[in-house]
């Protein structure tokens, strides 16, 4: 709609690099009231800097989705602060939220989420459509290019594979080159070689395109594939780990479980 | 399987509530119909068995006998009453005279219903009194000036004892004294009607002749039956005259009244019929989508051991508990209706009422044909779906995707479509070549089949459709292309959705199409030829007295505005050994009144003993100009015309028309149809108040202008269709229902994308616009099958019609049918409110999740 606007982000995003692309400052989310009231998350204060890959893990009911949920603006904020750039999500309206969702966040869902009805091709433009914006032909090429679907563009999401599906789905999320990239147990769905390529992707769009990319898994070789892990439990940041392996990983995740029992 | 049938409707009751409503509107309009048309029987059989009390044996003129003058009927004379009286069966004898008679009220105004408004005599008999009339206040006319009203007349008009009445009985005004109030059992009083006694010698000279009456009635001696009394008097009767009991007179009427209330209700029910064939639609979508959402559920009872029966069964007692539950509803809200319709209609105008008093009739029948129809309907709409479910193969329950949208090939749905719109379209067609007696049944059969083979396309035609709007949905941005895939995805439903709406609007436009051309032809028929300025005529098409002629002539000197003035008298008559009727009309002016169309020879040879015939009367007798016809008059004299004009007929002038003066002397009384009446100025407020003025402001005259005549006709057109478009909205409202409920249904199946697309970047007025758009494409492509079909049909009665009537044509009113595609896009906007907005308030993560 306004390539000025387009490439003031990009310019930006030049300029800025030291400044994290998304930050979570003493973020709390409460669900419910009186009884039934259940603290998510309880003060969590973690950064996205710009081109890593953050991986969100911890066992179930840690807070992990509901940060992400949180950090994406699909859900509202309690208390605390979480910003996308330089923008304070807490006090935005509805409206505002999806502009930034719409704008500067892309989304991968476990479950694909692609339209049934549109081809591979429309599926992967469907954000721009929506912000009626003229998708970048160039940089849309080298998304395609990279996920591997140049032939598969014409087809509908019923003829692809689980794996091909959620490639269309990444590519979606970085078709409108969006300042992070929240991805909710994307191999959730797939067998494990499925899995590895789609992995594969998200950490080239990160190494290769600059993307930035926060994951939420409790797959330990998932988690390997992100520069850096972030561990929640009982709605609070307990660890970090970069540079992590399956194993390490693996290892951090035993030790939260029994700390977990014996606390 | 009873209990996972009963929890399934629990859980979904939201989503049934359109099915629900669907059934129910149906089966309320169908036992509302049932009620209220027996409960308006019940009150006529009563009211018309009170009117029979005081006869066992009627005595009336029956028609003239063979060989005398035209028009004579046997007469019914004072003496031939003495006779009656003097028989030992009969005991009480009353003569009674009856005929029209309009009341001013108070305003000037008719009072009553044109059609209803009587004047009878009041026979007073050996005690003084006539047993049909009870006198209520002050007492019975016993001479000339004096008359008696019914009460619920005189309560309307507010007339008193003592006050003058204006009425009029065949034109001029009379101005009565009220010296009674009376009431009466008379059927037709008790249905509105106004009834005016007058003193037997006056109402004698007003509807008959001195010492002559219309019906000579008598009730029998104790001890003798009605058959005995009739055979007894049918001894003393004059040649013609006919006598009826009172039991078959009764009987008659009520063949009569259930004539009558029978059409009425085949009418209402083949309205109801349509809203409950909508409601099929709608029934179907929403089972269907059903059973596509449980999928998985109902698999996973196959591959428990549930066999398909029994699936197909579960589906069914499903819809058993719903048409039964939305019956009973229906039923209940059905005689509700009645109830406020006979209340409305009791208290319609100021006092008057239509109908008789009665309690409400809720017959045991009215109550098990709607419940047995609304759970028909409802099992039958909900038998191919469950048909469906039951053929889901067990394994459908491991599988991860959802069942895949019936993308089964269309290829012989279409075939079929196509022959049953092909054969329809033909029938129709061939049709349209008949006469109307056979015609209209054909046309009814064509117009049936080719709206089935319409339906059974209608999947395929959504394509070329939304292909057509795709250029502006997709100016609509996103949500206008994704409007339009969801519209494409399953065209099956769309179709279905859109072809509720196609049968109320096909049927609104097929109307009106017909009532534009019939306005057109009927005004044309009226006021084509019409070069007279004004038209005077009794309020109800009776004759009018030479009273009229004369005082509209004498007009003339008074205001020197009339120029002229000729009658229109129709008046039996035997020609060339035929009975037909004569139309007099003076010769001499005529020319300048009316404009008939001639097909051969004029007006020029009318003076001079000529005659004219219209061109349908000249065929069929094979007469022509220059055909010489022996006349034999009303009084049985003879004469001679010759053909000097053969014209196209008209509803002012048909028949053999002759000379006024050539008919006049062969006249006892010299009545009118009408009067044609032409002013030096031409139609203006002034010369029409001046020939009412003449007319002494006659309550039974109406004075109308070609103008007036058109008004009329358009008046009487707009209210008929309009009834019809009260009995149409219900189907409308079913179908709009349809629209609402697939729109819930497409949005519950679609939350996940909903969510989908609302986390990446489509904010909620996006959502509600997708919703909207996809609502408007349906129902405007309903609306434009609809339309397109309705004028196809209008066309062909159209045609039907021209068969009889050539001055049919084909007027198309391009306004009304706007207005159905306004109508559609308003029901496009109004069906997405609801829906729109659960789709736009859905909770994002949720939904997100649900795929």
């Amino acid at each position: 709609m306004n390539p000025s606007r387009t490439t003031a982000s990009h310019a930006s995003s030049v300029t800025m690099t030291t400044r994290p692309a998304a930050v979570a400052d003493k973020l709390t989310k409460v669900y419910g009231q009186g009884e039934t009231r259940v603290v998510a998350l309880d003060g969590v204060s973690v950064e996205f800097r710009r081109g890593e890959f953050t991986a969100i893990m911890g066992p179930s009911g840690s807070g992990k989705s509901t940060l992400m949920h949180c950090m994406a603006g699909l859900d509202a904020i309690s208390g605390g602060s979480a910003r996308i750039g330089d923008l304070e999500l807490t006090g935005l309206s509805d409206k505002q939220l999806t502009r930034l969702r719409r704008d500067r966040i892309g989304f991968v869902f476990q479950a694909f989420n692609l339209l049934p009805t549109l081809t591979a091709a429309e599926n992967i433009t469907l954000p721009l459509t929506i912000a009626g914006r003229r998708p970048d032909k160039a940089w849309l090429d080298e998304v395609i290019a990279a996920v591997g679907l140049a032939d598969r563009l014409e087809h509908r999401p019923a003829q692809l594979s689980g794996g091909q599906q959620q490639r269309v789905a990444v590519a979606r999320a970085l078709a409108g080159r969006p300042e992070i990239i929240f991805a909710d147990e994307p191999t959730g769905n797939l067998d494990s070689r499925s899995g590895a390529e789609v992995l594969g992707f998200l950490r080239d769009s990160v190494r290769e395109l600059g993307q930035t990319v926060a994951m939420v898994t409790h797959d330990p070789v998932a988690a390997s594939y992100a520069d850096r892990v972030v561990f929640l439990a009982d709605g609070h940041v307990v660890d970090e780990l970069r540079e992590p392996t399956a194993a390490t990983v693996l290892d951090r995740m035993k030790r939260l479980d029994t700390g977990d029992r014996a606390g | 399987m009873f209990r996972t049938t009963l929890r399934n409707v629990t859980a979904h009751k939201g989503r049934l509530l359109m099915t629900m409503l669907a059934v129910l509107l149906g089966v309320a309009f169908l036992s509302a119909t049932l009620v209220f048309t027996d409960t308006f029987a019940e009150a006529y059989r009563k009211s018309s068995e009170q009117s029979f009390a005081y006869v066992d044996v009627a005595i009336r003129p029956g028609r003239a006998p063979e060989g005398g003058p035209p028009g004579a009927r046997p007469a019914l004379t004072q003496d031939l009453l003495h006779d009656v009286a003097r028989l030992p069966e009969a005991r009480t004898v009353i003569g009674s005279v009856t005929g029209f008679t309009a009341i001013a009220g108070k305003d000037g105004a008719l009072a009553g219903q044109g059609w209803s408004t009587r004047g009878a005599n009041y026979y007073p008999g050996p005690g003084g009194a006539d047993p049909r009339y009870a006198v209520a206040r002050g007492r019975a006319p016993q001479n000339a000036g004096e008359i008696m009203l019914d009460a619920r007349s005189a309560e309307r008009t507010g007339y008193q004892v003592g006050d003058t009445v204006r009425l009029s009985v065949d034109g001029p005004v009379l101005k009565e004294k009220l010296v009674g109030v009376f009431t009466t059992d008379d059927g037709e009083v008790a249905a509105g009607g106004t009834l005016t006694l007058f003193d037997t010698a006056t109402a004698q000279r007003l509807f008959a002749e001195p010492g002559i009456f219309s019906e000579i009635t008598a009730k029998a001696s104790p001890g003798a039956s009605q058959v005995a009394l009739r055979a007894a008097v049918e001894k003393v009767l004059p040649e013609g005259a006919v006598t009826f009991t009172g039991d078959s007179l009764a009987r008659d009427q009520a063949v009569r009244v259930e004539g009558t209330i029978n059409d009425l209700r085949s009418t209402l029910l083949v309205f109801a019929g349509i809203a409950l064939f909508v409601g099929v639609f709608l029934i179907a979508n929403t089972f269907t989508m059903l059973t596509a959402q449980r999928t998985r559920e109902l698999a996973l009872l196959r591959a428990i051991g549930a066999s398909r029966r029994q699936i197909t069964r579960s589906v069914l007692v499903e819809a058993l508990l719903i048409g039964a539950v939305a019956g009973c509803a229906g039923m209940v809200a059905g005689i509700g209706v009645a109830a406020c319709l006979r209340g409305l209609i009791g208290s319609f105008g100021s006092g008057g009422q239509v109908l008789p008093d009665g309690p409400l009739v809720v017959s045991p029948a009215a109550v098990v044909v709607s419940l047995a129809v609304g759970v028909l309907v409802t099992m039958a709409a909900a038998w191919p779906p469950a048909r469906r479910a039951g053929r889901i193969p067990p394994v459908a329950a491991m599988s991860a995707v959802h069942a895949p949208a019936t993308s089964r090939s269309l290829v012989v749905r279409n075939t079929v479509g196509a022959i049953l719109a092909a054969a329809g379209a033909a029938t129709v067609l061939a049709g349209t070549g008949m006469d109307f007696d056979e015609g209209q049944y054909v046309i009814g059969l064509g117009a049936s089949t080719l709206l089935t083979g319409v339906f059974v396309l209608t999947p395929l035609l959504s394509r070329p459709f939304i292909a057509a709007v795709t250029p502006l949905l997709r100016r609509m941005g996103a949500p206008g292309k994704l409007a339009r895939e969801n519209a494409l995805r399953n065209p099956r439903r769309t179709a279905a959705t859109a072809s509720a709406l196609t049968i109320g609007l096909a049927v609104i436009t097929g109307l009106t199409v017909i009532a534009t051309s019939s306005r057109e032809a009927t005004d044309a028929r009226a006021t084509a030829t019409l070069s007279a300025d004004y038209v005077v005529r009794m309020g109800n098409y009776d004759d009018l007295s030479v009273q009229v002629e004369d005082a509209i002539k004498a007009t003339d000197r008074v205001t020197g505005g009339v120029t002229a003035v000729s009658p229109l008298r129709e008046v039996p008559a035997r020609v060339a050994g035929s009975n037909m009727f004569l139309t007099g009309v003076d010769a001499g002016v005529i020319g300048d009144l009316l404009r008939p169309e001639f097909t051969r020879g004029s007006l020029s040879g009318l003076g001079t003993g000529g005659a004219l015939v219209d061109a349908g009367t000249a065929a069929e007798h094979g007469w022509t100009t220059g055909t010489a016809l022996p006349v034999t008059f009303p009084d049985g004299g003879h004469g001679r015309v010759t053909i000097s004009g053969v014209y196209q007929d008209t509803d002012l002038l048909h028949g053999l028309v002759i000379d006024t003066h050539l008919l006049d002397p062969h006249l006892r009384t010299r009545t009118a149809g009408s009067v044609l009446v032409k002013t030096a100025h031409g139609p203006s407020r002034a010369a029409k108040d001046a020939i009412i003025d003449a007319l002494g402001d006659s309550p039974a005259i109406l004075v109308q202008s070609k103008q007036d005549v058109s008004t009329s006709i358009a008046h009487s057109i707009t209210v008929m269709l309009n009834l019809l478009y009260g009995l149409l909205a219900m189907a409308v409202i079913v179908a709009v229902l349809g629209v609402v409920n697939t729109l819930v249904m497409s949005v519950v199946e679609r939350s996940a994308e909903i969510g989908m697309l609302r986390a990446i970047g489509l904010d909620r007025g996006g959502v509600r616009r997708m919703v909207r758009l996809e609502s408007l494409v349906i129902s405007l492509f309903g609306a434009t099958l609809g339309a397109g079909l309705g004028v196809f049909f209008g066309w062909a009665g159209v045609r039907l019609l021209a068969a009889d009537t050539p001055a049919y044509r084909l007027i198309l009113p391009w306004g009304q049918i706007a207005l159905v595609l306004a109508l559609a896009t308003v029901i496009g906007v109004v069906a997405a409110v609801w829906p729109a907005r659960n789709a736009a308030r859905l909770d994002m993560l949720t939904a997100i999740q649900s795929g």
